[in-house]
């Protein structure tokens, strides 16, 4: 019976441990997961995650769709920056093809990029307030949020959902008038990061709840397939952008924030100081905006434009040709990875030369983070899973694709 | 540089790595299936390579080839940055393989969604159950020959309920020891 | 002793200070709190109810109507296997402790229908027209209803002499309610919920007892309107003596201790959204809910009302008394001389000497305007306070309230009780 469980101080007392279950409509939960608590009490003695109750089929459909057709699929992967998940199978692809994209393209994908980034940080912090009690964090955050959402429907023309990339370019190019759009935002941006800042850095009941929780070491960091803000919050310097650069992120002075104990207000500091981090990369990148094409001129992966598609036969076959085969990307496989908002966002993309791809196989940073929830948690109370459980920024739409 | 890393995984195990390539600047490595944990041990405790971050477990199903499916590695240096991609080769008639999850902490999800989508099996995987399926999904959907459309069986209500400390009891019964059920 | 004093005239006064003042407040807190927070987080809150008339709207003061008819017309369920008396008695005992706590709460000081009132060394003195038997009698018993039958009892519902024990009295019963309510619902989260509640409002009401015990050594009382009339002191011959000034530190841990007695942020851990659901009252709806959420905002109020009279100086208005404004101790006659007057000898020494006359002469009608004010704007004030905090900090862990009530505001309670015997040993 429950003598077998080896407590020290509930040996002369007989109890039997309960089983909780924070069930998928939870509302800590983000997206839906089930997590299956054995609690003593308040402390947690084993965590079982379920994970699965998103699955929408997004590897199958894309067995069944053409190239450019697996975009709006990626946007709903990690749905709060769903640039970043555009660019990075943007990026795969255009290797398969072993076509480079025009310096003004990556210079672009880098800023919107960024400007995701800073969606899905403020997210997860304004997130992570609420859940601990303290709401108006939260719709400062949210605030901050709809600012990068305005400006990501003046470019792209979507606020979440936006497919806007495409394979060897963009949709559009940029708004003429970004850079007097990014000046304006950036100010609020600023100020209401300071806000956030100052009404829960040195809070001492945030403080509380942060430090010391939800802690795991280098070498579980590692073994578990850890990246992103995750990973450095436990000092392990490893940065996609800084350490096997892409797009312009070579070209582009930025630091990058390493914790060092591995708890949740390492995980949080991290995030805070991105943001800035994230706020200079995009000045910098509006600063020496290059000038060109978007797309690379490579007929068997651009669309023509308007005027030949409608005027020339040539164009016209062109298009036709792209839209109803596909692209026809060479036979081969690649593993391309970017730096997503969590983490490493991977892309293993087998094609066999047709214009459909034979496999798209996303590695979520979500998915690798979350099997270790259970060497964070057991041994803590309920009250740690939840902030727990937000700094990790486990997204539902990543983790189940 | 991973690339004589590749060569000297070939020089080291000649007899069951079939072919090594670098196309596309993927150093890749084809693999005799039953060599897996060795190869992938070499690699992660190997002084020079320490290729100790799993990075990504797949399968790829190549319908009218055989062997069938093949499961991907994807390693990473942490020290030396530098990465390599293990593929090894599964036929559809004897699809197993063994788990590495002990060697890396993340194959145990890896592996779990393999077999959820793909049905290979992995031998040694101490908790090898649907992951993002429900229990009674019935076949391993991203296998191509299951038809994007197909309709499932319906899901017969259970009669009893489940007594979940009935359950507990059961299961750490079993295993005493485990951490949780992952 | 005649039916209408016994009876109509209390019935009278809970009617307008329990129903009029804390219930209305209190409703009306349940609005207010939704605008506040929308307020600070740069929204505009509930603005949408309307009656007669689409336009009339007065940004949405109606919604006080429309959450009180809301809450009348929902369904009320019981949950299966639930214990069906318990359940409809929990909420009811939630609400009771706040209610009648309002019984010691002065509004005002006696009313003094008397010919003259002046203050006596900070304390107000009512002198009746025709002195009688008191005239030889100590200045002490004037403010005795007792003996003066000039002293009227229109401010305060009862006035218990021991005020003070029935505060921490009440309080203790306030346990009660969310320890029945999260047993009584049959669900693992509403349990979770009233343990946590009952071992957090066990833990604190230790400090909030031993925070007042120097509030009633200092003050030497413990008759509630007593302590307000003390407060009227000035100290150093200008500054008036309240709670605050004399006993900063029992300020800060009893009011930490009533908020964590209360369960409001950021000690709602029983009631945490993200975490519990709703903790013990997840199970309960429509009217039950309603007067759980009722008796957490007049509990508010009452934690407002009773921080004001003790520490705030209840009804006072600083260096407001009987007859106007006195700005310093010497317009009034000092306490070591005012000891060895008699009755008819004071109220001579108060008319004759001209040195003893008002800064600001004022109507006695508009005194006790002002002071009546004076009271309710500082019970708004500390629910304005508490409101704010709410939405102000996170929420603290579990094993953290428990350590911050019995590691931290304990020992500190503790400190400050032999502190303040110190000082007043050696002062």
């Amino acid at each position: 019976m429950t003598a077998e469980i080896e407590h020290d101080d509930i040996n002369d007392l007989h109890t039997e441990p309960m089983l909780l279950n924070m069930g998928p409509s939870h509302p800590a939960m983000h997206g839906t997961v089930r997590m299956v608590l054995t609690l003593d009490g308040e402390t947690v003695i084993k965590v079982d995650p379920e994970i699965g109750y998103l699955h929408r089929g997004f590897e199958k459909e894309c067995e069944h769709a053409t190239w450019t057709q697996v975009f709006p699929y990626t946007d709903r992967l990690n749905y709060v920056s769903p640039l970043l998940n555009n660019f990075g199978f943007a990026l795969a692809a255009e290797k398969l093809l072993e076509i480079e994209a025009t310096p003004r393209c990556n210079t672009i994908r880098t800023i919107m990029g960024e400007v995701s980034r800073l969606s899905d940080h403020l997210t997860c912090v304004g997130a992570g307030s609420l859940e601990l009690g303290g709401f108006s964090a939260f719709l400062y955050a949210i605030e901050g949020r709809e600012l990068i959402w305005d400006l990501t429907e003046e470019v792209t023309g979507a606020r979440m959902t936006v497919t806007y990339a495409r394979i060897g370019g963009l949709k559009d190019d940029i708004t003429p008038d970004f850079a007097d759009s990014w000046r304006v935002k950036r100010e609020r941006l600023l100020e209401i990061i300071d806000d956030v800042d100052k009404l829960l850095t040195k809070n001492r009941i945030f403080l509380d709840r942060m430090q010391g929780t939800g802690i795991i070491s280098q070498e579980d960091a590692i073994s578990y397939g850890y990246s992103g803000p995750c990973m450095r919050s436990t000092g392990i310097d490893y940065d996609l952008r800084k350490d096997h650069p892409y797009f312009a992120y070579g070209d582009i002075d930025f630091d990058v924030p390493v914790g060092t104990t591995g708890d949740n207000f390492d995980r949080y500091l991290i995030r805070m100081e991105e943001m800035r981090q994230s706020i200079r990369i995009i000045d910098q990148c509006v600063a020496k905006m290059p000038d060109g094409p978007v797309n690379c001129d490579d007929p068997r992966v651009v669309l023509p434009e308007k005027e030949r598609v409608y005027n020339s036969i040539e164009g016209m076959i062109n298009h036709f040709k792209i839209i109803f085969e596909g692209i026809q990307v060479p036979a081969g496989e690649i593993y391309s990875y970017t730096e997503a908002g969590n983490g490493e966002l991977g892309y293993y993309v087998v094609s066999n030369g047709t214009g459909n791809p034979w496999k798209v196989s996303v590695r979520s940073p979500s998915f690798y983070h979350m099997p270790a929830i259970h060497k964070m948690i057991e041994g803590a109370m309920i009250a740690d899973i939840i902030p727990t459980f937000d700094t990790i920024n486990m997204i539902g739409g990543e983790i189940d694709r | 540089m991973s690339k004589s890393d590749i060569k000297k995984l070939g020089r080291k195990f000649r007899k069951v790595v079939l072919d090594t390539s670098e196309r596309l600047g993927m150093d890749t490595a084809l693999i005799d299936k039953d060599a897996v944990r060795e190869i992938l041990e070499y690699l992660r405790d190997e002084e020079k390579m320490q290729y100790n971050m799993l990075r990504h477990l797949t399968c790829v199903d190549y319908l009218h080839r055989d062997p069938r499916f093949e499961v991907v590695y994807v390693l990473y240096s942490m020290s030396n940055k530098t990465q390599v991609v293990i593929k090894a080769a599964v036929p559809e008639d004897d699809p197993t393989i063994d788990s590495v999850h002990d060697l890396f902490g993340c194959a145990n999800w890896a592996e779990r969604e393999v077999w959820d989508m793909y049905g290979v099996d992995f031998k040694g995987h101490p908790d090898l159950r649907r992951i993002l399926m429900y229990e009674e999904f019935d076949g391993h959907p991203l296998r191509k020959d299951y038809d994007k459309q197909a309709s499932q069986p319906r899901v017969e209500l259970r009669k009893t309920e489940r007594d979940a400390i009935e359950e507990f009891k059961t299961f750490h019964k079993q295993q005493p020891e485990q951490g949780s059920r992952s | 002793m005649n039916f209408i004093d016994v009876a109509l005239i209390p019935l009278l006064k809970i009617g307008v200070i329990v129903f009029g003042f804390a219930m209305l407040i209190g409703s009306m807190l349940t609005l207010a709190e939704r605008k506040q927070s929308a307020y600070i987080q740069r929204r505009k809150g509930p603005n949408r109810a309307y009656l007669f008339r689409k336009d009339l709207r007065l940004n949405g003061l109606f919604h006080l109507i429309a959450d009180g008819l809301k809450m009348l017309l929902k369904e009320d369920f019981v949950p299966h296997g639930a214990n069906r008396k318990l359940h409809l008695l929990a909420p009811m005992l939630g609400l009771m402790p706040a209610m009648v706590i309002f019984a010691i709460v002065p509004f005002m000081d006696y009313a003094c229908t008397g010919a003259m009132a002046a203050p006596i060394a900070g304390k107000d003195y009512c002198f009746p027209e025709e002195l009688g038997a008191l005239a030889n009698a100590p200045l002490a018993e004037l403010s005795n209803p007792l003996f003066n039958a000039d002293l009227n009892h229109w401010f305060q519902v009862a006035n218990i002499h021991s005020g003070l024990l029935y505060i921490f009295a009440v309080t203790g019963l306030a346990v009660y309610g969310s320890a029945i309510a999260g047993w009584a619902s049959n669900s693992k989260f509403s349990l979770l919920g009233g343990l946590r509640a009952s071992a957090q409002m066990i833990s604190y009401e230790v400090s909030m007892g031993l925070s007042l015990a120097g509030i009633l050594m200092i003050y030497g009382t413990l008759d509630v309107n007593e302590l307000v009339r003390e407060q009227g002191e000035l100290l150093f011959g200008f500054l008036p003596q309240w709670g605050i000034v004399l006993q900063p530190l029992a300020f800060f841990l009893f009011l930490t201790a009533s908020i964590a007695e209360s369960k409001r942020a950021p000690f709602d851990m029983p009631e945490a959204e993200s975490e519990l659901v709703a903790g013990y009252f997840t199970e309960y709806s429509a009217m039950k809910f309603a007067v759980f959420s009722l008796g957490e905002f007049v509990t508010v109020v009452f934690i407002a009302a009773i921080v004001s009279t003790l520490f705030l100086g209840g009804w006072q208005v600083p260096w407001l008394y009987a007859d106007g404004f006195h700005f310093t101790a010497a317009s009034m006659p000092s306490a070591v001389a005012a000891q060895q007057l008699t009755v008819e000898a004071a109220q001579s020494a108060l008319t004759a000497n001209t040195n003893f006359a008002p800064d600001i002469a004022l109507p006695y009608w508009l005194v006790v305007a002002l002071r009546i004010g004076g009271f309710v704007t500082k019970v708004l004030l500390m629910c304005f306070l508490q409101l704010q905090f709410r939405w102000t900090v996170p929420r603290f862990r579990y094993d953290q309230i428990m350590h911050l009530g019995w590691k931290i505001l304990l020992p500190l309670s503790i400190a400050n009780l032999l502190i303040t015997a110190l000082v007043i040993l050696l002062v």
